[in-house]
């Protein structure tokens, strides 16, 4: 099993995420994808006993997670979670997340649930909403959190993101969720935990809020209407 | 006569500057012949502005200019659409390519430490 960490500058917390993950599943491997970092993120990481892949640039979470996938895929892994490199999942709750892969292809670890301790308020909330609502119409059963970055993938699940996962702004949350609804993956929802982010809190205003929908909205368009087409930048 | 004078020069200009481009290789050729037409084009119209009137005429535009611009508007959104398209497809090219160097520098450090390890 596998646990990927997509890191962009993250050399305050990468060392403390490593031990926690090492800690609660001794027996994961824990591959830190460094995105094009330009602080001591891939030396920390490294010491603290982590598979490094370094990233030329930075490409965006979408192109880190493909990057892991086709990782997964090439040493033969048959389970992948990811895991934030800010601190944000609690790794207490991998087994949760990893658990629903003998019966789902993709499980969601989701912050909107009565056990979750995690809030969201404002036009983010009805932005939010939308999105879970067509998400979960177009899946068989119900997405809350498409937007979590927390998350596991079964085989089929990693075959199918190591050849296609969008580098767009929300395409390597909302739109990869797309694309595997489309091949008829089976998505399934547990409860997490989430800590608020320490710094680069999203705004709350009514702006903002629209741009995030507007994204949302053309993320799904973009991943989610079109089957069966062949992946971009994949020749291969 | 002396907007005809402009024009042809202009269009004669783009013509020499955009075949050396392509004489030096720095242009490759399928954006090349595009622009080679288009400045032979008005470079024929700048100095038979006849034919101009002639074929807006046959078309039925009254204004010889207004073809003109509404051809220049037409070429210029069909080429902004195509470089988008090449843009966005290079972009994912290199993304995988950043990805695959990526892949490929881990495996070597693997082996390297393998090598020297045994």
């Amino acid at each position: 099993m596998l646990v990927a960490i997509p890191a962009w500058n993250e050399e305050g917390s990468i060392a403390d995420v490593i031990a926690k993950v090492r800690e609660h599943r001794p027996d994961a491997d824990i591959l830190v994808v460094n995105d094009g970092s330009t602080d001591e993120t891939a030396l920390l990481a490294t010491q603290a006993g982590a598979v490094v892949v370094s990233l030329p640039f930075n490409v965006g979470v979408g192109g880190a997670m493909r990057t892991a996938f086709l990782f997964a895929r090439r040493e033969g892994y048959q389970a992948l979670v990811q895991v934030d490199a800010d601190g944000q999942h609690d790794p207490a709750d991998l087994d949760r997340v990893l658990g629903g892969l003998d019966v789902a292809d993709v499980v969601i670890g989701t912050r909107f649930h009565p056990d979750s301790m995690y809030f969201v308020g404002g036009p983010r909330r009805w932005a939010m909403r939308l999105l879970s609502f067509s998400l979960s119409r177009m899946n068989k059963g119900a997405i809350t959190d498409p937007t979590s970055g927390f998350r596991s993938a079964g085989p089929r699940a990693i075959e199918l993101f190591a050849v296609d996962y969008p580098a767009e702004y929300l395409g390597d949350t909302v739109g990869s969720l797309a694309i595997a609804i489309r091949r008829g993956l089976v998505i399934h929802e547990t409860p997490v935990t989430m800590y608020f982010r320490q710094t680069g809190r999203p705004s709350k205003n009514a702006i903002w809020s629209a741009l995030y929908l507007g994204r949302a909205t053309l993320a799904l368009l973009a991943t989610g209407l079109q089957g069966g087409r062949k992946s971009r930048g994949d020749q291969s | 006569m002396i907007p005809n004078i402009l024009a042809g020069l202009a269009s004669l200009v783009t013509f020499v500057f955009v075949f050396s481009l392509l004489r030096r290789g720095v242009l490759r050729e399928q954006y090349a012949v595009l622009w080679l037409i288009v400045s032979a084009t008005a470079l024929i119209f700048a100095i038979v502005p006849r034919a101009l009137y002639w074929v807006s005429e046959t078309v039925g535009v009254a204004t010889p200019a207004n073809l003109l611009f509404f051809m220049t508007v037409v070429l210029l959104v069909l080429v902004s659409v195509q470089l988008s398209y090449e843009l966005s497809r290079h972009e994912a090219r290199i993304r995988r390519l950043a990805e695959d160097v990526a892949l490929l520098d881990q495996q070597i450090r693997e082996l390297r430490s393998q090598r020297d390890g045994s």
